[in-house]
């Protein structure tokens, strides 16, 4: 079975580390807040300028002027610290945050990412997620292996306009945990009860099948 | 206005000399901390042929979203748009420029703009559709693109409070883009909630101190909030 988005912010908790200061994308990846440790303390990046994102208020704390980057309303947590854009992305460009965890449309064997733009759709822009993947250096990608068409997302080469070239190296999809090594994917990972043979089989790009490689469990 | 007092009492004065074609930075991050009355003023003037600078364009209705209706921008850098219909439509039909700068970038380059750093280099970019036509240089094995520095004719900064002298202190995260702008106008205007007495805010406090200020001015603000989100 393929991982649910729960499952999936699950797998990708397990990369958590006491003390990691760690920005989390907007969708799949929000979700993995949920699912830090018992006992470890992690710190969430917010590239508007928060470090140390809470859980969301309540009607009676709700506060216009304390927002995440997807803009919904948050807290600030205990111990957060709060400053301007240009600080916040030094903190990512400067390699300062242990774990970025985002969305994508595509990766590639040479660890290129696209993520921000579709030829011949409206082009919203790239937000901070160009300054996110060439600034961390420990990235996990997640996404659907393959789109609802089943064409493969895990490519030779990135047909679409790049986010960032050669940057991605762990790419979590809802059928399997991959890395990217030598120009190849290297498959650690599969989703509980699903064959190395139908990850192979969605796999663009060139393909290695880890000799240790292990089925998930939750 | 005399001297180090930087106040002001209407919008008209706070922007006075803002013209056509002019080039304005706007503090904010979708419709946290935009200098919402200063841009209601923008309107108000008429002014167009705007270059407008923001990581965001607001929405149909409210923030820079308002100065859509009546095509006063002509070009709009920010590092994502499209929350608005009207937006949409001015792109697709060619009345509006838009040019896409990674927030990072965006940030960066008001903030150099404002230390008199002409351009920096970063690796933010670098093999995507934002490098094309900018210089490379590779770094320690690692290339990285030129990205020139941005300044504006005027900078429209939302401040929590300030006093006489222009200093500044902003509140939660409604700080982001605005201290960079606040450094990079040629005129800087700050909008706040509340002015207080000079000695009030501790200098070890100030956000922006006032010697990037130019005009200050008290306000009112609605604070709309985009993505109400609350615990389940």
């Amino acid at each position: 079975m393929a991982l649910t988005r729960e499952q999936m912010a699950q797998r990708v908790a397990r990369e958590l580390k006491d003390g990691y200061y760690v920005n989390l994308g907007i969708g799949i990846p929000t979700l993995v807040a949920n699912y830090v440790p018992e006992g470890m303390e992690v710190m969430l990046q917010s590239e508007n300028g928060l470090l140390g994102m809470g859980e969301f208020p309540t009607e009676a704390t709700i506060d216009a002027d304390m927002i995440n980057a997807g803009k919904q309303t948050v807290t600030a947590r205990r111990g957060a610290s709060i400053f301007d854009s240009a600080q916040s992305f030094a903190m990512i460009r400067g390699g300062h945050v242990d774990l970025t965890v985002l969305g994508a449309f595509e990766v590639d064997v040479q660890g290129n990412i696209a993520s921000w733009m579709i030829p011949g759709k409206l082009v919203k822009g790239m937000g901070g997620a160009m300054d996110l993947v060439a600034g961390a250096d420990n990235i996990i990608v997640t996404m659907t292996h393959a789109s609802k068409d089943g064409e493969s997302k895990l490519l030779p080469k990135c047909s679409l306009p790049l986010t960032g070239a050669g940057c991605i190296r762990k790419v979590l999809t809802d059928l399997a945990y991959l890395e990217i090594e030598n120009g190849a994917f290297i498959l650690r990972e599969t989703a509980p009860g699903v064959s190395v043979e139908e990850i192979i089989e969605k796999t663009a790009g060139k393909l290695i099948v880890a000799d240790d490689v292990k089925e998930m469990t939750f | 206005m005399a001297g180090l007092d930087k106040r002001v009492a209407t919008y008209e004065e706070a922007l006075a000399g803002l013209t056509d074609d002019m080039t304005v930075l706007a503090g904010g991050f979708g419709l946290c901390g935009i200098p919402e009355n200063l841009i209601a003023e923008i309107k108000r003037r008429g002014v167009k042929g705007l270059t407008v600078v923001s990581n965001n364009c607001g929405v149909d209705g409210f923030g820079l979203g308002v100065l859509l209706e009546d095509r006063q921008i002509r070009k709009m850098v920010a590092s994502y748009v499209g929350e608005n219909a009207e937006f949409e439509r001015q792109l697709l039909s060619g009345e509006l420029e838009v040019e896409l700068t990674p927030q990072g970038t965006l940030a960066e380059k008001m903030r150099a703009g404002g230390a008199g750093i002409p351009a920096f280099f970063t690796a933010t970019g670098y093999g995507t559709p934002v490098a094309e036509g900018k210089e490379v240089r590779e770094f320690n094995g690692r290339k990285y693109i030129l990205e020139e520095s941005i300044t504006g004719d005027f900078a429209i900064v939302k401040g929590w409070k300030a006093d006489h002298y222009g200093n500044v202190v902003y509140r939660n995260t409604a700080q982001n883009f605005n201290p960079l702008a606040a450094t990079a106008g040629k005129i800087t205007v700050v909008e706040v909630e509340e002015i207080v007495e000079p000695g009030v805010l501790l200098p070890s406090e100030i956000h922006t101190p006032g010697i990037y200020v130019d005009r200050v001015i008290v306000g009112t603000f609605e604070k709309r909030i985009e993505k109400r989100t609350v615990k389940a």
